[in-house]
């Protein structure tokens, strides 16, 4: 064949090798593109439906902290003010505010305005400073979730009244305070800094976050040193025979188990057999890492085996021994490839509901842990306890919910990326 | 055709005795990866103060023979070794010396230069600080810069002791290899193609170096250049095929073989 023939085929050839490069770009792209979509429709639906949950209407009320109200025999004792009339005083202050309303439908009504945790919030005030009772103060209080959902527009005023849970009266009411400057919308602390309720106002994401974050040390602590150790033993200790293959296959096998199988493991050997109680982030860490344990040995081990063996050589080639050239070299070496494994499987084990609903952590539980041993929620189940629920305050604190849950999932995936290039060797 | 040369009962021509003092004796060394044999009964003695080259075509079984002289061969779980190899009085492979004693009296420099990813000081001293030979803090410094002096290193790091071993040059990196092989005071140093990797300035400058060296210590040196080979060792052997073919001063080798095999492989025939 002589050679311009060959120039004329390759020329030939040349022209679908580059197309056929350049529609494999535009695959890539195309699929790119498609995922940053849908990422975007994600963040955008939760971030639009949640940033509501970050305030909360709230009203300006001047309260009379009157003597009969709460303590009307002057026992100055703190059990008795503790069971003082607190509504009492608040409903008296915001009577003063409608002089026109008398009819007794009317004035409850009325008080269905306040949220009951506007009480609690006096009660508590009181009660650490008794030298408050018969002075007067000013004061930003909540108001109940269905007043919050009409001043954030969620709920839709032309509909007849017996089709919403908020009569003309009250519509009228709090425009007539509105126009005054009285109710605002303020900073839902609440959120952050109490647990659940059944009242959307009062419910916050403090108690889950708690639990969430007791359940991932517990992880932590349990499947980190022992997945590295088996990790260790399988790479680099372990003889070559029919017996570690098989535990190796089983270990694979056990990464790809649903996690709600370890749920009812959990459920059956900790909470039935081991006596641990039900709904508490210790059971819910030790499933969690029975969960990512395989994960971090998957893991562990391709980080070790990717180390050069040039390193281990040199290390037994100036007598180390085994131990030493793992601890050493080959370790430190693996420790930023292990470290984000374990995190990636760590961040999986956060956002996991499905075990936490088997071992009982789907309980309503107010309480913020203090234990491991106490009840408690966590973030995936309160997210999925608060989508449940009826309450039109909770649509925007489940979306708040996932919010907080994704921000978590990004901390750690940012520490996993810190402590790899924090220990990361240059080579 | 070349392999009919090499017949069941065939013995290593030349003279595998030194003329030195003996440092390492091998005796009848047999290894098998497995089933497949890659040395078939090999016997030669290493002698102090001199260089002995190991030639011979790729998969000759040069660097498995190496290998064997400081037990790196049994982290591959399918070889086996067997024969008589002895350091001084001793035999390496019958549990009368421990592996890691042996591999502190022989080092090794590797084909590739291996610095750990620590400071060049950290290099040198990790194997003083395992094996516990200084005291102190002042002694391991001064062994780190005797060690440095002697790999010819010193001068051009010494005002960055501290800084990454893996950032010098190539050529820098497998002299801090070596100053980490010799600050353990071996005995026996074995190379596996030291220069393989390097420019021509380097491996002078690696070959100097060996020929100072070879005072103090037995050197094995595998390599695949003839004339690095007639530059530095006293004593070259040539393998083919895992049989030690021919053993010799390195000038009788290279103008008088015995052995056809060792003539077509050094005139540039075979391999």
């Amino acid at each position: 064949m002589s050679n311009t023939s060959i120039t004329e085929i390759v020329n030939k050839n040349l022209q679908t090798r580059y197309k056929k490069e350049a529609r494999f770009r535009r695959y890539g792209q195309l699929s790119i593109f498609i995922a940053v979509t849908f990422l975007f429709i994600f963040f955008t639906s939760i971030i639009s439906k949640g940033y509501s949950a970050f305030y909360q209407a709230e009203i300006f009320l001047k309260i009379e902290l009157q003597q009969e109200f709460i303590d009307p025999d002057n026992t100055n004792d703190l059990e008795e003010i503790r069971y003082g009339d607190f509504d009492g005083i608040i409903n008296e202050s915001l009577y003063s505010l409608f002089p026109e309303i008398t009819k007794r439908s009317d004035k409850r009504e009325l008080r269905d305005l306040m949220s009951s945790g506007a009480s609690i919030k006096i009660q508590q005030l009181v009660l650490e400073d008794l030298s408050l009772i018969g002075k007067t103060i000013n004061i930003w209080l909540p108001l109940d979730d269905e007043v919050d959902m009409l001043i954030k527009g969620n709920i839709d005023v032309n509909l007849p009244e017996q089709s919403r849970r908020i009569s003309d009266l009250q519509i009228s009411s709090i425009e007539t305070l509105q126009t005054q400057g009285l109710i605002k919308n303020k900073f839902n602390k609440t959120l952050f800094v109490s647990g659940d309720s059944r009242e959307s106002e009062q419910a916050g994401i403090l108690g889950a976050l708690v639990g969430s974050a007791l359940m991932l040390t517990i992880t932590f602590l349990i499947a980190f040193p022992l997945g590295v150790s088996a990790a260790i033993y399988l790479e680099e200790f372990a003889p070559k025979n029919r017996f570690i293959d098989f535990i190796e296959v089983n270990i694979n096998n056990l990464a790809a188990v649903p996690s709600i199988i370890y749920g009812l493991l959990g459920l059956a050997v900790f909470i039935n057999y081991a006596g641990m109680p039900r709904s508490a982030p210790l059971v819910g860490g030790l499933v969690l890492a029975l969960m990512t344990f395989p994960v971090i040995i998957i893991a562990a081990r391709a980080s070790l085996q990717s180390v050069p063996p040039s390193i281990r050589d040199a290390a037994l080639g100036v007598g180390a021994s085994k131990m030493q050239s793992i601890f050493d070299h080959i370790l430190p070496l693996a420790l930023p490839g292990i470290l984000t494994g374990s995190i990636i499987g760590m961040a999986r084990a956060l956002g996991e509901s499905a075990p936490l609903i088997m071992i009982g952590m789907v309980a309503f539980v107010v309480d913020i842990p203090t234990s491991p041993l106490d009840s408690s929620a966590a973030l995936p189940v309160q997210v999925y306890l608060w989508a449940d629920s009826p309450e039109r305050g909770f649509a925007e604190k489940t979306s708040a919910a996932i919010m907080v849950l994704l921000m978590f999932l990004l901390l750690m995936n940012s520490l996993a990326i810190w402590l790899r290039n924090k220990y990361e060797i240059k080579w | 055709m070349v392999i009919d040369m090499i017949n069941d009962d065939f013995k290593t021509l030349g003279n595998t005795e030194t003329s030195n003092k003996v440092v390492m004796s091998v005796k009848n060394c047999n290894v098998f990866y497995g089933d497949n044999q890659a040395l078939n009964d090999i016997n030669i003695e290493v002698g102090r103060s001199e260089v002995l080259a190991l030639i011979g075509p790729s998969g000759c079984g040069k660097s498995t023979f190496l290998r064997c002289l400081n037990r790196l061969n049994d982290t591959i779980d399918s070889c086996r070794v067997s024969g008589k190899i002895h350091l001084e009085e001793e035999d390496i492979y019958s549990g009368e010396i421990d592996v890691v004693m042996l591999r502190a009296r022989v080092g090794m420099v590797f084909q590739k230069p291996n610095p750990f990813p620590k400071s060049i000081y950290d290099n040198v001293a990790y194997g003083p600080k395992i094996h516990g030979i200084t005291t102190s803090k002042e002694e391991l410094d001064e062994l780190v810069e005797v060690s440095l002096e002697k790999a010819g290193l010193l001068d051009e790091v010494k005002d960055r002791l501290h800084t990454p071993g893996t950032a010098l040059s190539g050529g820098q990196q497998q002299r801090l290899c070596i100053a980490r092989a010799i600050a353990i005071k071996p005995d026996v140093i074995l190379m596996d193609e030291p220069c393989s990797a390097l420019d021509p300035i380097a491996t002078e400058k690696i070959e100097d170096l060996i020929n100072e060296l070879k005072e103090n210590y037995a050197i094995v040196m595998v390599t695949h250049s003839m004339s690095q080979a007639a530059r530095v060792s006293q004593r070259a052997a040539y393998f083919h095929l895992g049989n030690l073919i021919e053993v010799n001063d390195t000038e009788k080798i290279f103008n008088d073989p015995e052995h056809e095999l060792t003539k077509n492989y050094i005139s540039g025939r075979t391999g």
